[in-house]
């Protein structure tokens, strides 16, 4: 190349000049930017389902390795899983941070030791925390189980121990921990739902024949009115919520909020209206009365399919406050003064023409009538307008086309008249025709993952799989309790389900002991303990502290924390010999013995409790499966091993109970048959695997079961699993573990694992895991169309009559062959074949819901009846009495409840839920902060009679003082997650403050109202 | 998977076009719909968890906000503000965080080449590695939204998942929303479903209801659906009509690139003077005996 030397110093300069402004950073530099590496592009991913509340949210969890053998799986992330019906890819603030739950430094992983009056734990092995446990357990079963009563009668119960069962845990583990402890004679077994929405299933069962949720989440969509009442959907079951939100952006509904805070569901509502905890009967009685007056009632329906026509015997009455019946002595009603009138035959009587001033319909109407609108800004503290609005909105759901849901929760459970709320809006739903709806139902928003499981299993004192009762002290023999279990129809022609109790029955005691189990000896009836009284969780505090209870089990429940008057149960757990906690974390029950200053003032030395601490798995680290709140079985796979040497539920009761079985066996004791005979069948005696499990609730043929509708077939040969539980038989030649399980591991394989999430109309999609009963999504849904088989809405058919059978978008919940000429009512569970509106002898505290006044009520009276002001059968123990307070000295109402950003008292051991709510407060409204000087962020002492708490202030315009009785009210929100374990500022135990005072019918504690005092700290 | 640097539109401190080749790119945009919020927090939880961060965990101040503020470890946090409107007592709940505005003030104020990236989509990120913790970015920004991590001074914010976009997914915070309130897609069929959200709120009395999209930063493609679209500032001081601030906009916008390009000039102007016109009259003479 040829240059001359002005062009050789021209070439120089410009690319000299070129590179000082690209110095000065003008230069036209690789345009070079990344975005994050995608971290999950070849990682594993295993679905699960998200472990805190029922709405059963799908998970994708990606753990480190693609699944070779050399790689260790550690779960990195989790993320919704977008095919879930439910929840389509959401995760809720708890949801989206498990993956610091499974990783939580509070995770334990060695089983521990601490001796007793020691302040430290020490380290032991499994073989030696096994044999150190059944050695105990043996000793006190040995020394205290009552093989008969005073009046000779076996009873067979061991109440010295007892056993609390874990919600979040699966269905297996559920199931083989209803073996063990029943083989073991115990009593006092009892799980979350006793102290959540135990009333929720005696409430709904006294209605509509079963104790669940009647619809699903997605189907919240098809309403046109949501009310959310007694609960928080929004913040309680945020996923969940999506079909209410649904609903409003797609057709319109009315979302109705009525709360004493103006809540996060409130926050996105139409219509909020403030109440008095505690007046939940005063207002849906009012509403009652309301739609009365303005004849705003669904009558084809009500006439078809409520026993509002049937006659009331000649004994019932309602006089101030009191029904027919009441023994005050007992504090006990004799129910039989609430009898239907019976025709011959048994029958129940009735008047079509709802004349009969008698008949339920008139009685209804009288009883409601005191219910005013002035009644309910009287007691319940709501505006007029405000109620009124609310009547409005519910009544123009009368008309077939218009359908109202309600979504509940604890903020109606955990009330000493918890059932008999819930029982009132059962009624509202029936009179407005909005049972068995799409969009409709009473839907008890389940709290735990799996308390539906637990409750389905009967892991609670008097229950036994299925909702069959554990047989009493009073049911001698097997036949006394089969007749006692076994209704007979009360009207002609209907299905009375639980006619087949006996074929239910036999096949449980067929799976629990196996060939030990003959009709010679009534199938084992007498190697199951009978009861005398509920062993509940407020009746075992009560015995630990009389001395009368020597050790207790936790399994994956925290007492210390959950139980109401924290100090109560303090002193309860320090009275005992033993304890075993068996948990994922470290729990404050597990430590209640360790000093932690003022959130946990005790002395370590006075403590004489031996405390066993066992890790256990969590969801992450099994297979299994959980039920949400609609009933949905849904299977979930093990994504990575437990930390250190956590070992799964189900391993640690096999261990358990193999090493109690083995000192039976060598060295006897009392009553060994019943553990030495238990039907112990797995291939690893000592691991019994999920799908083993599974398969035994579901049912097995133990004999070929002939088809009595056709000749020479088989429903079932020997040793196949059985289709569903119409094939259960009475004679011993099926097993089932759970009967209203059956269907679902059938011989076509896990119908829970099923992932077809199809919708085949009105957001149902039955190929997506499997629901009880029989696959049906909405309950009772035979009441969606009108008598003659026609759906009520055609833009709501589930399902309708085609001339020969029921068919539609859901399962019929009916006989499906039974044709509209036959009037087999739609309530199949129910003797009557209808809803009820009066619930006859179901309930212990009334046919009728009536007000009465929380224990500790800010009122002088009941202004409805003031001289029975509070219910006249709470449960209440002589000792209680004095740990209440009053007005003068706690003139607030406090009220716990839950936050979205946590779960109960597990979420405080994950660093990201944590950072989202990371410190106690109260909530305070701005006129009493006013009033007491206490500024946002003021650190405040809240105390009642049982104790005080210290906690931040919120100081919100959320909570308006109230007037009620003529008097401002103020009421105080106590949130209820802190704790003195976790990852959370250190904070006291909220259920100090509430009393251990509990509903009528299932003994769930009052939570939810109680009396305090607030000043500046 | 990288993007392409044909990608990206903008680039901080960068004043030659980026390749502009690819028109078929679709402009993402988040909808968040206020008034479908209950504050519950699972965008904050999801946005941290996807993005491995941990804030300290931190203390109750007397409201609900926790985190109470952004930081380098909390790109997104949720605002809560109790306000009486026309007689109702209502909660009004704004999630937080950057808003990837189409006119990017970060972008423009910072100095650093490369440290800002606008994406052909519309996201803008930040590339931390080419940051020199200046903080430019802070001011430029009419949101207040970009925090400096103390540990390592580089400047952080919502991503907007650029990593899952890339790939063709959702952003965490979108994806995990229990009640819809937040809705991820392109930016046309954002401002439709806007559209209709805004439809529904007048329908159920909010007569000023209405999308938040300011044009003062060109349009941003993280846009709010709001009851009181003329009261933005109800929202927790969210900015009645953001603009860059006019020093930011002014310094580097106009006087930047022409003060730069003037300094250069002048030092190289003696510079290239000395070394090709001062010896030149000597060189003619060369020149010419040729």
């Amino acid at each position: 190349m040829q240059m001359n030397r002005r062009q050789f110093f021209k070439v120089c300069a410009s690319s000299m000049a070129t590179s000082s402004i690209a110095m000065l950073g003008l230069a036209p530099a690789t345009a070079f930017a990344d975005v994050r590496q995608y971290k999950l592009l070849r990682a594993t991913e295993t679905r699960n389902t998200c472990p805190y509340c029922s709405v059963g949210c799908g998970l994708l969890m990606y753990s480190l390795g693609d699944g070779a053998l050399n790689a260790k799986a550690r779960i990195f992330h989790i993320e919704g899983d977008p095919d879930h019906p439910v929840s389509r890819g959401s995760l809720c603030p708890k949801g989206s941070g498990l993956v610091d739950f499974i990783h939580s430094p509070n995770r334990l992983t060695q089983p521990q030791y601490r001796a007793a009056g020691s302040d430290a734990w020490q380290t032991i092995s499994w073989e030696d925390a096994f044999k150190r446990i059944a050695r105990l357990m043996k000793a006190d079963r040995d020394a205290n189980l009552v093989t008969t009563n005073a009046e000779g009668v076996t009873v067979n119960r061991w109440v010295s121990t007892g056993f609390l069962a874990a919600s979040a845990s699966s269905n297996e583990s559920g199931i083989l921990t209803q073996k063990v402890t029943r083989s073991l004679g115990m009593l006092a077994v009892d799980a979350q739902a006793r102290v959540c929405h135990a009333p929720t299933v005696s409430a709904l069962a006294a209605s509509f024949g079963r104790g669940g949720m009647t619809n699903s989440w997605v189907d919240i969509k098809n309403a046109d009115v949501i009310l959310v009442m007694g609960g928080n959907a929004a913040e309680a079951h945020p996923v969940g919520f999506k079909w209410a939100m649904q609903a409003r952006h797609e057709r319109n509904a009315k979302l109705v909020v009525i709360d004493p805070r103006l809540n996060r569901t409130a926050a996105v509502a139409d219509l909020y209206a403030p109440i008095r905890t505690g007046s939940d009967i005063v207002f849906l009685g009012g509403v009652i009365n309301w739609l009365i007056a303005n004849d705003k009632i669904h009558w084809d329906y009500v006439r078809a399919y409520t026993n509002a026509s049937a006659i009331v015997g000649a004994q019932y009455r309602f006089d101030e406050g009191l029904f027919a019946g009441y023994n005050p002595q007992t504090r006990k009603y004799d129910r039989a003064a609430w009898q239907y009138q019976r025709e011959e035959g048994g029958m129940m009587a009735t008047d079509p023409s709802l004349q009969n001033p008698r008949c339920v319909w008139q009685l209804l109407k009288t009883h409601y009538a005191r219910y005013t609108p002035e009644c309910v800004e009287e007691l319940c503290g709501t505006p007029k307008a405000a109620f009124l609005q609310v009547c409005a909105l519910l009544g123009s759901t009368a008309q077939p086309d218009r359908v109202a849901t309600v979504l509940y929760a604890l903020g109606w459970t955990q009330h000493t008249t918890g059932v008999q709320i819930i029982r009132t809006m059962a009624m509202i739903q029936l009179l407005l025709g909005n049972i068995g709806m799409a969009g409709g139902g009473v839907n008890a928003l389940r709290g735990h993952s799996n308390i539906q499981g637990l409750s389905d299993l009967g892991l609670l004192s008097t229950s036994l799989p299925g909702y069959m009762t554990l047989p009493t002290e009073k049911d001698v023999d097997l036949n006394t309790w089969l007749h006692n279990n076994t209704p007979a129809a009360l009207q002609s022609g209907q299905m009375n389900y639980w006619q087949n109790t006996p074929k239910f029955f036999v096949s449980l005691m067929k799976w629990f002991w196996g060939d030990a189990a003959r009709a010679d000896n009534e199938w084992g009836y007498q190697w199951l303990p009978k009861w005398d009284k509920s062993y509940d969780v407020l009746q075992s505090v009560e015995l630990m502290r009389s001395g009368a209870m020597n050790g207790y089990i936790c399994q994956g429940f925290n007492p210390l924390a959950a139980f109401p008057d924290k100090t109560r149960t303090s002193e309860a757990l320090a009275r005992l010999k033993y304890l075993v906690v068996i948990d994922p974390l470290a729990t404050e029950t597990s430590t209640f013995w360790q000093n932690h200053g003022e959130h946990n003032d005790v002395k370590p030395a006075d403590i004489q409790t031996e405390v066993f601490r066992l890790p256990s798995t969590c969801f992450a680290e099994e297979d299994g499966a959980i039920v949400n709140s609609a009933r949905w079985l849904q299977w979930h796979w093990k994504g990575a091993d437990a930390p250190g040497e956590a070992r799964s539920d189900q391993e640690i009761m096999a261990g358990l109970f193999l090493t109690l079985r083995e000192l039976y066996r060598q060295e006897g004791g009392k009553l060994p048959e019943p553990l030495l005979n238990l039907a112990w069948p797995y291939a690893n005696p000592e691991n019994p695997t999920s799908a083993e499990l599974a398969q035994e609730m579901n049912g097995k043929a133990l004999a070929d079961v002939p088809d009595p509708a056709n000749a020479g077939q088989f429903l079932a040969h020997k040793g196949e699993q059985l289709p569903g539980f119409a094939a259960l038989q009475a004679d011993g030649s099926t097993s089932s573990a759970c009967w209203i399980f059956a269907g679902s591991w059938t011989q076509a394989g896990n119908q829970m694992a099923r992932r077809d999430n199809t919708d085949s109309g009105c957001g149902n999609t039955p190929g997506w895991a499997w629901a009880w009963p029989a696959n049906r999504r909405i309950l009772y849904n035979r009441a969606s169309a009108d008598p003659q088989g026609k759906p009520w809405d055609m833009h709501r058919a589930l399902i309708h009559w085609n001339g020969e059978k029921w068919v539609g978008a859901d399962v019929p919940d009916y006989k499906i062959d039974a044709a509209p000429s036959a009037r087999m009512g739609p309530f199949i569970m129910n003797a009557e074949g209808v809803g009820r509106l009066y619930a006859v002898d179901k309930l212990v505290d009334g046919p009728f819901p009536e007000h009465y006044e929380p224990m500790e009520s800010p009122l002088p009276n009941n202004p409805l009846h003031p001289a029975v002001s509070h219910s006249p059968t709470v449960r209440l123990f002589a000792g209680d009495k004095a740990r209440l307070g009053t007005a003068e000295h706690f003139p607030y109402v406090g009220t716990t409840y839950r936050l979205t950003e946590h779960f109960l008292f597990w979420t405080k051991n994950s660093r990201l839920n944590a950072i989202a709510q990371p410190e106690q407060f109260v909530e305070i409204g701005e006129s009493l902060a006013h009033e007491k000087g206490i500024a946002q962020g003021d650190m405040v002492k809240v105390s009642s009679q049982r104790g005080f708490i210290r906690a931040k202030a919120v100081v919100t315009k959320r909570i308006s003082a109230l007037q009620v009785g003529g008097r401002t009210l103020h009421q105080i929100g106590i949130p209820l997650h802190w704790g003195f374990e976790g990852q959370t500022q250190p904070g006291f135990l909220t259920n100090t403050l509430p009393p251990a005072v509990g509903d009528s019918n299932t003994f769930t504690p009052e939570y939810k109202s109680f009396l305090v005092n607030v000043e500046k700290a | 998977m990288a993007l392409q640097s044909l990608d990206i539109r903008r680039r901080s401190a960068s004043p030659t076009p980026a390749p502009l080749v690819r028109e078929n790119v679709t402009e993402v945009a988040k909808l968040i719909d206020v008034a479908s919020c209950t504050g519950c927090k699972a965008c904050q939880v999801a946005c941290s968890e996807w993005n491995d961060l941990r804030a300290e965990v931190g203390h109750n101040v007397g409201v609900y906000d926790n985190p109470a503020d952004l930081s380098a470890q909390a790109w997104t946090v949720i605002r809560f503000n109790e306000t009486t409107e026309n007689g109702k007592l209502e909660w009004l709940i704004r999630k937080d965080g950057c808003m990837h505005c189409a006119d990017p003030g970060c972008l423009k104020a910072c100095p650093s080449p490369g440290a800002i990236i606008q994406y052909s989509n519309g996201i803008v990120d930040f590339q931390e590695e080419n940051c020199i913790g200046c903080g430019y970015c802070i001011a430029g920004c009419p949101f207040n939204v970009p925090r400096l991590n103390p540990v390592d001074s580089k400047a952080y914010k919502c991503t907007l998942c650029s990593d899952r976009v890339a790939v063709g997914q959702e952003p965490a915070c979108a994806k995990t929303c229990p009640t819809g309130a937040i809705h991820f897609g392109s930016k046309d069929e954002m401002r439709d479903l806007a559209a209709k959200r805004v439809a529904g709120l007048k329908q159920r009395g909010y007569a000023n209801a209405g999308l938040y999209d300011p044009q003062g930063v060109g349009g941003t493609h993280v846009m709010y659906v709001l009851h009181h679209a003329d009261q933005p500032r109800l929202y927790s001081n969210l900015p009645h009509e953001p603009q860059i601030s006019p020093v930011v906009a002014l310094w580097k916008g106009l006087l930047k690139p022409l003060s730069t390009v003037g300094i250069a000039a002048a030092g190289l102007f003696g510079f290239f003077h000395y070394i090709t016109v001062g010896p030149n009259r000597a060189e003619e003479h060369e020149e010419a005996d040729e």
